[in-house]
């Protein structure tokens, strides 16, 4: 639909210079960062580097004090709030899986698609054809179809961080926001969701926050290490796993 | 679109309490009207004017389950939209009186006149055509609720400070309507009707439909609540009670959701107080004091909040409870009510309903479990099949 747009966007998610600070503790520190369409990026750092509140800046909950982010070359995303950023297409998962637990899955996911969100379009909003064609899919995808008409309150812990991850496909975003997704998880289950991000990557921009670096090493992505605020070092794992800098400061520790 | 929407509302429990209401309705006023006073069946008017006043409490308690028990918004301040509406109908009512008033003004109430106002203010203008006062019974609870919520829900004011600033929004309204000058008769309010829409309000058959009226509006008001909780807009005030952050990053405008919810629940609360007026005979500043606004949650909470039927229930139950006590007993009423909502919050804390329903719901579970179980063994039908079936 728009191609031109498209063509001639080489960045998804472009911040330049950002800063914020909590009653002068500088949380974020002129950081610079550059998602382009279609990767999967992981992001790296010890506790208090500023990944969650970079995701909180980017998804519209924290004002920068300074700096640029835009959104596909030309939106401004300091001028945005959640919802307008959500309905622009990027989409978060947040650290602990927060999903609607007194609904069933199916309900989770219904209430997640990209249809209309106005008071009214929800009222009469009808289940169509398509929208049930597209919920049962994404069922499939994270893995849930045999429980679909369970509460999401009886889902284990990794069921409800991939209802998580299945809410998000069904938001349509075009930049996928994760927050430690294999937290708590099993092995097997850790294992799983890498093979789920890798293939929701194949459509869309994925930016994952993790701590766990044999995780980071089965996505097999470009790195970014943050530290007090700012980029430490970018590049692949091995690079940047290697670098003296990131040692000292995170794989050290 | 409309009638897919109402439709969806008519699931059993709803289908049975309108059955219930719509039968009370006719049955309790003919009774009242058409057998001898010895007769065992008659029920005395002051017992139904009793049961009209519970009426309109259920439907002032649905109103806020609307708003507490699906979006998690405990308005401390419920009383006030019920006292507005209520002061719209007392205000026609008082327009009704014409001539007849004790200084035999024709356009003014009794005490403007005692006020020597020598016109009337401009907020009463209209209220002496039916039509009007009944827009108004929606529109000016309506408008509050608007402005308060807008205002409260775009700078996220949530949880206990909500609740705080709902009660005193319904205090300040106390304090405002005690003043004689405010032009709604102050201490006293506004009593002494004498007609509606050109019908005695004491008179017997009156009363039988003001009774029916109130029944009736139950019954509407607890349709449109329903419809408005199953269709997909209810999930997302459910999903905004339980995590509206996640709510918020889904794309939804959390602030128009409540918003919404809000104003649609005041409107409800204003229809109770607009019948509640004429069939207690009198509206004053009193009914906006804060404890009763608190009442309601407890009315809510012991019925069962997010059920929308518990809360039906629950005021009635509460007010008979009351009627009851404050008769025997009149000295311990207060301990009473403190007493139970102790005990719901202690052992009932789903409230009556939503414990039957939990049981209920358990049992069903187990049955589906155990059926599951036969159907293994069979080589049977597998589990998503029967839950699709149960979609």
């Amino acid at each position: 639909m728009n191609t031109i747009a498209e063509t001639r966007s080489k960045s998804l998610l472009y911040l330049e210079d950002v800063s914020v600070s909590f009653d002068g503790f500088k949380a974020i520190n002129s950081l610079s960062l550059v998602v382009e369409p279609g990767e999967l990026r992981a992001i790296i750092g010890p506790n208090g580097a500023g990944k969650t509140t970079m995701m909180d800046i980017i998804t519209g909950k924290t004002r920068p004090d300074t700096g640029k982010v835009i959104f596909e070359d030309t939106i401004d995303l300091t001028k945005k709030d959640e919802a307008d950023i959500a309905q622009l297409g990027i989409g978060r998962k947040f650290q602990k899986p927060t999903v609607f637990e007194s609904h069933t899955v199916w309900d989770n996911l219904e209430l997640a698609l990209n249809r209309s969100r106005g008071v009214f379009a929800t009222l009469f909003y009808t289940l169509s054809a398509d929208d049930k064609a597209r919920i049962e899919e994404i069922l499939s995808t994270i893995r849930l179809t045999h429980r679909a008409h369970e509460y999401a309150a009886n889902l284990s812990h990794g069921q409800k961080q991939w209802l998580e991850i299945g809410m998000l496909l069904a938001q349509e975003p075009k930049l996928l926001l994760v927050d430690e997704p294999v937290a708590g998880m099993t092995d097997a289950e850790t294992a799983e969701t890498a093979i789920l991000l890798r293939e929701i990557a194949k459509t869309r921009s994925v930016v994952v926050v993790e701590h766990d670096m044999s995780f980071i090493r089965d996505l097999g992505v470009k790195v970014t290490c943050l530290a007090e605020g700012s980029v430490l070092a970018e590049g692949s794992i091995d690079f940047v796993s290697s670098d003296p800098k990131v040692i000292e400061n995170y794989l050290g520790r | 679109m409309i009638s897919g929407f109402i439709l969806r509302a008519l699931e059993g429990r709803i289908v049975v309490t309108v059955g219930i209401l719509l039968a009370v309705a006719i049955i309790v006023p003919a009774l009242n009207l058409l057998t001898a006073p010895d007769s065992a069946l008659h029920i005395p008017t002051y017992a139904m004017a009793l049961m009209g006043k519970y009426l309109c409490y259920a439907l002032l308690a649905l109103a806020l389950d609307l708003v507490w028990g699906y979006c998690g918004i405990l308005s401390l301040g419920h009383g006030a939209f019920f006292a507005l509406g209520g002061y719209a109908m007392g205000m026609y009512l008082m327009r009704q009186i014409g001539s007849r008033g004790t200084y035999g003004n024709p356009d003014l109430p009794d005490f403007m006149v005692f006020l020597n106002w020598k016109e009337l203010p401009w907020f009463w203008y209209g209220f002496d055509m039916f039509p009007f006062a009944m827009l108004m019974v929606l529109v000016v609870p309506g408008l509050l609720a608007f402005v308060f919520g807008w205002f409260a829900f775009r700078s996220r004011v949530n949880g206990v400070y909500l609740s705080i600033i709902t009660q005193a929004m319904t205090y300040a309204l106390m304090l405002a309507f005690f003043r004689n000058d405010m032009g709604f008769g102050g201490n006293n309010g506004l009593t002494d009707f004498k007609d509606i829409l050109g019908f005695q309000v004491q008179a017997g058959g009156t009363r039988a439909v003001l009774f029916a009226m109130s029944a009736i509006m139950l019954a509407l008001c607890l349709i449109v609540a329903s419809a408005i909780t199953r269709s997909k807009f209810g999930k997302v005030l459910v999903g905004v009670r339980d995590a509206e952050s996640r709510v918020r990053f889904l794309g939804f405008r959390v602030e128009n959701i409540k918003l919404f919810t809000f104003v649609v629940s005041a409107m409800f609360a204003g229809i109770a107080g607009a019948l509640f007026v004429p069939q207690v005979g009198i509206i004053n500043p009193g009914e906006f004091a804060p404890a009763n606004s608190i009442e309601v949650v407890v009315w809510t909470a012991v019925g069962g909040r997010g059920t929308l039927i518990g809360p039906i229930i629950g005021a009635i139950l509460v007010n008979a409870g009351k009627s009851y006590f404050t008769g025997a007993f009149p000295e311990f009423w207060l301990f009473a009510l403190g007493g139970l909502f102790i005990a719901v919050t202690l052992f009932l804390p789903k409230g009556i309903v939503g414990t039957i329903q939990h049981g209920w719901n358990a049992r069903k579970a187990m049955k589906a479990a155990a059926d599951a179980e036969k159907g293994r063994n069979a080589g049977a039908a597998p589990v998503t099949q029967q839950a699709q079936a149960a979609e």
